[in-house]
């Protein structure tokens, strides 16, 4: 028994959306994908990652191969521009003076730069996370944690990760093998020492959540603490962890190359970025390419990371998006 | 105001005292001994009397009292007296380095005057050239000079110091044998040619630190003066006829200046850490590269104070950002 509607109020009535609404992630993408430097890091930082996984798959050199009679290789692009130089198709980025291919061991290298990145800034980010939701939430536990945060924050970091490293190396080689105690105790120094800003943004962000009604609405129904933190925080504080995730990474691989440098990281016979340009230093004059070429890997990648971070940072912030 | 930088400068000395005892606590793990060199024919007894000697038979809070007392009561008492010709430390025991049986901290006094030397000059031209550097980049923002001078800013920002001091040595020492790629500490400066050659040799470190500092700097000049270029008092100032120079180089900028210089004050302790880095690619020998041989010879009383320095810095800069922020922007109210 509906009369039909007069103009004047079909003019009123809402307007059907003429596409479907779109999802956060979608104009997430749409923002990244407007920032050319970001989208570049990111595929760099992906292309970066496979070589170093998949890349001792396709070159099968092993780079601990001694071929004593083939050191001293130059890369094969020095033929270019002196005729003399020792190259040969066989080591394409050349041999170091004990005759170990250098693309096998920059892939090795990378492998183990990355991991370290990769485990430290995860490290960090679960410690900063928890350190931040929790002094957030509960208000009895917010002054001693911040204080501690504080503290960390006043941490003289380089020097301590120095003394540290030279004193915990001989027990942890001891339980867990050269290679695994250095990487338990890289990984486990940078992420201790490296986790306060993450804190700092993710207490913030959780203060203003925590006052806001779908919190409010989520406590009268009677949801534990442990509950509303899992369900409704942590993805509202996502993205900050996202954007310092990305700082922290590039952080972590730069700290692992500067412990590598100053020769407190991983053994003599185990490559990484860092180890290897601190070992061709000395013999720089001679052989440019063994500093350049690990230098330009961790300088690219650490460039990728933070135009990555740069690019997600403009694209998960809203009152950007969208303009 | 003042109430606020007393409290804060009275709450410094419990998270420094902290700092010190954790960093102890850490050096009390250290597996390496300091008899260890000391050959077997000594006896066993004698040994035991040169731990004593070097204070290492009490226990672990015994020897950090006792470290406490020669770092805040012997020490300043040693500076006095040196300064005015009294004798207040005459027979003192000071903090003594296991290398070398001196005590520490003239070992430091020794060390400070390169580091500060090349950490400071980089600081500073790090901050004359990432200034100017935000502030026209932030005027003309998309501009070519914007868009080349964060790339600029980003590529220093991800190139760690330990590629760019061996790049500008091959580059600068070895290609071009313009500058020498060794500090010479032992330099004296008394003539015009010396003064040169220091001039010289300072130039690769100070520009490795600079980079790190103008990447940073700028980057946080651009952002701060772009906050402050789209407001209200901006318009404003256009509207009652003032110059462009005047708007953004005096309201903008001085206003833009507030974050930046709490910035400046922050990085001051992050460069002493850099530094270490810097030192040991050019051999600067500074108190980076004395942190390090101390480690690697299992100094402990050396490593001890050092660490202990940089926590004293980043604490005091942390308090000067803090008070700094206050003064000069009037509407922060701490209390």
């Amino acid at each position: 028994m509906t009369n039909p509607a007069p103009a004047a109020i079909t003019a009123l009535a809402d307007k059907v959306p003429s596409k479907p609404p779109r999802s956060k992630w979608t104009d997430v993408w749409h923002q990244f994908s407007k920032h050319k430097g970001a989208l570049m890091g990111a595929a760099f930082l992906i292309f970066i990652t496979l070589a170093v996984l998949f890349g001792s798959w396709i070159w099968t050199l092993d780079p601990q191969k001694l071929d004593i009679r083939n050191k001293d290789l130059r890369p094969i692009y020095t033929a270019l521009w002196d005729g003399a130089a020792k190259v040969a198709w066989a080591h394409p980025l050349g041999t170091d003076n004990l005759g170990r291919d250098g693309l096998a061991n920059l892939i090795a290298g990378g492998r183990a730069s990355m991991a370290v990145g990769w485990a430290a800034m995860l490290l960090s980010l679960f410690i900063g996370t928890a350190v931040g939701v929790i002094s957030g939430y509960f208000r009895r536990l917010d002054g001693p944690l911040m204080r501690l945060t504080d503290l960390f924050l006043s941490l003289p970091i380089l020097p301590l990760l120095l003394v540290a490293v030279t004193l915990f190396r001989q027990p942890l080689r001891a339980s867990f093998g050269p290679e695994g105690g250095m990487f338990v105790l890289i990984v486990a120094v940078i992420g201790i020492t490296s986790w306060m800003p993450t804190a700092r943004i993710v207490r913030g962000d959780v203060l203003a959540l925590k006052e806001r009604e779908f919190i409010l609405a989520a406590r009268s129904i009677g949801t534990t603490p442990f509950k509303i933190i899992q369900r409704h925080l942590l993805p509202n504080v996502l993205s900050p962890i996202m954007v310092s995730a990305t700082l922290g990474l590039a952080t972590a691989i730069i700290t692992e190359s500067a412990l590598s440098f100053l020769g407190v990281g991983f053994p003599s016979d185990f490559p990484t970025w860092g180890k290897m340009l601190a070992d061709a230093v000395p013999r720089m004059n001679d052989f440019p390419e063994r500093v350049l070429l690990p230098g330009i890997m961790i300088s690219l990648t650490v460039l990728g990371v933070n135009y990555l971070g740069d690019g997600l940072r403009d694209a998960l912030d809203p009152r950007i998006r969208g303009r | 105001m003042l109430t606020f930088a007393i409290r804060r400068l009275v709450l410094s000395v419990p998270t420094l005292l902290f700092i010190s005892f954790a960093i102890f606590m850490l050096l009390q793990l250290a597996p390496g001994d300091p008899m260890s060199q000391v050959p077997l024919t000594v006896p066993p007894e004698v040994k035991e009397q040169m731990r004593q000697a070097l204070g290492l038979g009490e226990p672990p809070l015994v020897q950090y009292w006792k470290w406490l007392v020669q770092i805040f009561w012997i020490e300043p008492q040693v500076l006095w007296d040196h300064w005015f010709g009294t004798t207040f430390s005459e027979g003192q025991l000071r903090v003594i380095s296991w290398q070398t049986r001196s005590p520490v901290m003239d070992i430091v006094l020794q060390r400070i005057p390169q580091t500060l030397w090349v950490v400071g000059l980089s600081y500073v031209v790090g901050v004359l050239i990432a200034l100017p550097i935000g502030i026209y980049s932030a005027y003309r923002q998309y501009s070519v000079f914007d868009q080349a001078g964060t790339f600029i800013t980003m590529i220093g920002f991800s190139i760690p110091p330990f590629f760019t001091g061996p790049l500008l040595i091959v580059i600068f020492s070895v290609q071009l044998g313009w500058f020498p790629s060794i500090y010479d500490t032992t330099l004296v400066v008394n003539s015009w040619d010396t003064f040169m050659v220091q001039l010289q040799q300072m130039i690769m470190p100070v520009m490795v630190l600079a980079l790190q500092t103008t990447a940073q700097l700028s980057r946080y000049m651009r952002a701060s003066m772009l906050d402050n270029l789209n407001q209200d008092y901006v318009r404003t100032a256009r509207a009652k006829g003032l110059s462009e120079a005047v708007v953004v180089m005096v309201h903008v900028l001085r206003n833009s200046m507030i974050p930046v210089v709490t910035v400046i004050a922050l990085g001051v302790p992050a460069i002493f850490g850099g530094a270490i880095i810097t030192e040991n690619v050019f051999k600067v020998n500074g108190i980076g590269q004395l942190l390090i041989t101390a480690l690697f010879a299992n100094d402990l009383p050396m490593v001890m104070t050092l660490t202990f320095i940089f926590a004293v810095l980043i604490v005091t800069f942390n308090l000067i950002a803090d008070i700094l922020y206050g003064v000069l922007d009037p509407r922060i109210r701490y209390d």
